[in-house]
């Protein structure tokens, strides 16, 4: 992925399996929230491939990519601060509903019964992420660890193949990350999606992912299960230090 | 069933009220013309405030073209009820002339709304990829473009404008219509589509993250805003008996946007009270003779720095009066 002169990414050859829990580590600038950006649509890779269970996606809008299966939340957190914790999750679940404007217009009942569905089910979804107290409180007033988790809700109400979480530990505290860190396994051995994860904290990352990769200058420099990536001596130099 | 006895209790109410109000129903009782106009005119404003506020107010679009589709819905009518409704008459002659007259008048506004609609969609589909200020812009320049193009056609009256209009529209068909504006808008609000719309005004990029098509909900929006200020153009047309395309300048969608801001942006009772307010404020200043202007001014600043979200801002007006909750059935706890 070229930015005009300057190439963000490099080279880069990854796949996921359906169910594989996978960590995208490295420096910052690494390129990493640029892969996610590139894999979900919001930039147009410059050169390479894209598929996801078997179809090619390069070049097609995020929302459609969204449809076909890969969610995503954002490092910055981007709720919707005005609406209610409840309405963010249902907004994400609109794209798996049937009922169109014309049902909800003229209220029938095809429209009351997918509302009570659709209600029921982020219920369900915020009880999962301890979130249902916060049901009708407007999401820009929740503290920053909840806000967080309602990103990750969120994606999940669009019922994901693969998620792809950006820094879903950034600013929390060890208790909070090692909440996370059973949410996410959690989370991957119910639904049996695939998680793609970008962290700077390692024990989150080293203590959830079968698979690490590391990107260091927009180049892979390794890839492989934690234990083989902590030793490999490149890793060390460019990145983790003493992990 | 709830809802269809309040409809027609409605209905009826605004027929009998407005015989009343004419001096038709009690013998002696009837009030001057002129307010009965001005409360009138208050009615479409209020179509065109709600309908607006749907882009504007919900959705977080800046659309400054809303008189554009109005025109279109007047002129569209107009031509309709001047071209065939004597053949729409005959084709009815079975019915009784009220209803014949009815007849026309829904099937005039239901043409020159689908016009309006299409004109929305042609609009829409390459300004909604713009964003904020360029928005305003191109819906400004379309609005003005509809007009000019209007102004051109001699059929239509061109530069002497639109007369013989029979007043097919009263008191009555207006507030009718403008309920049904309330209730769609607030039937589409309260929605799965309408939650899309506001999940783009808070975060576009994070609403097409999760799987909204935002372009779609959007331009959707738009047409269905569009054929209601049709209707308010067409009801506009039918009540006035006359139209002429400078009460359709980039002035009366201004107008259309201070409605809305007053009366709170995303908020339809908001839009009702402030369309109400633009016209009480505007009639009642005119004692004051050239000063009108000025003080009206004055007062739109004075609101804009006092509340600058509105006086009901996003809420509805009911939600300052606290119901007492309702206990629900909590549902079964999903293992997990």
């Amino acid at each position: 992925m070229r930015f005009g002169g300057l190439v963000a990414v490099n080279d880069l050859d990854l796949s996921i399996e359906p169910g594989q829990l996978y960590g995208l580590i490295g420096p910052n600038g690494a390129g990493k929230t640029t892969v996610f950006n590139v894999i979900t649509g919001v930039y147009r890779p410059t050169s390479g491939e894209i598929s996801f269970k078997g179809q090619p996606i390069v070049g097609e809008r995020s929302g459609k990519i969204t449809r076909r299966g890969i969610a995503r939340t954002f490092q910055n957190i981007r709720l919707f601060g005005e609406m209610t914790v409840l309405e963010n999750v249902k907004v994400a679940s609109h794209c798996r509903q049937t009922a169109d404007l014309a049902s909800a217009v003229f209220r029938t009942p095809a429209h009351h019964s997918e509302e009570k569905r659709v209600d029921l089910q982020s219920r369900d979804l915020l009880k999962i992420f301890h979130l249902e107290q916060f049901a009708d409180e407007k999401a820009k007033n929740l503290p920053y660890g909840s806000q967080r988790r309602l990103e990750i809700a969120r994606a999940m109400a669009t019922l994901p193949r693969l998620l792809l979480l950006d820094e879903p530990a950034a600013g929390m505290n060890p208790q909070e990350a090692r909440q996370l860190m059973e949410l996410i396994r959690w989370v991957r051995d119910r639904f049996g999606m695939g998680i793609l994860l970008v962290e700077h904290n390692m024990k989150v990352v080293m203590g959830v992912c079968e698979t690490v990769h590391v990107l260091d200058y927009g180049a892979t420099i390794a890839v492989g299960p934690p234990a083989e990536i902590q030793r490999n001596p490149k890793v060390i130099e460019a990145y983790l230090g003493g992990a | 069933m709830k809802g269809f006895v309040l409809a027609i209790v409605f209905v009826a109410v605004l027929f009998l009220g407005n015989s009343l109000l004419t001096g038709g129903l009690l013998p002696g009782f009837s009030v001057s013309p002129y307010f009965l106009q001005v409360v009138s005119l208050a009615g479409i404003n209020i179509i065109l405030a709600v309908s607006l506020n749907l882009i504007n107010g919900f959705t977080g679009q800046f659309s400054i073209g809303h008189a554009g589709f109005m025109a279109i819905g007047a002129y569209v009518s107009a031509y309709v009820t001047a071209a065939f409704g004597d053949r729409i008459r005959g084709a009815l002659g079975m019915l009784p002339p009220t209803f014949q007259n009815s007849a026309l008048l829904l099937i005039a506004l239901g043409i020159g709304a689908a016009c309006a609609a299409v004109a929305g969609f042609l609009v829409g589909v390459p300004s909604l990829r713009l964003r904020g200020d360029y928005l305003a812009i191109v819906t400004l320049g379309f609005g003005e473009i509809i007009r000019v193009f209007i102004l051109n056609i001699d059929a239509v009256g061109g530069a002497r404008g639109f007369s013989g209009i029979p007043r097919l529209a009263n008191f009555a068909w207006i507030y009718l219509f403008a309920g049904a504006t309330i209730l769609v808008v607030s039937r589409i609000v309260r929605s799965s589509f309408g939650r899309t719309l506001v999940a783009i005004r808070e975060d576009e990029i994070a609403a097409e993250a999760m799987g909204v098509n935002t372009t779609r909900s959007k331009v959707i929006s738009f047409v269905v805003s569009s054929a209601m200020a049709g209707v308010a153009g067409g009801l506009f047309a039918h009540y006035l008996m006359y139209v002429h395309t400078n009460s359709f300048t980039f002035i009366k969608s201004f107008e259309i946007i201070i409605m809305i801001v007053i009366g709170g942006l995303g908020s339809i009772t908001g839009s009702v009270l402030g369309a109400v307010l633009y016209i009480v404020l505007t009639e009642g200043l005119r004692q004051f003779a050239q000063y009108r202007m000025v003080l009206f001014s004055l007062l739109l600043i004075v609101i804009m720095i006092v509340r600058p979200q509105g006086i009901l801002g996003h809420r509805e007006l009911w939600s300052f009066f606290p119901r007492r909750r309702r206990v629900e059935p909590v549902p079964p706890a999903v293992a997990g």
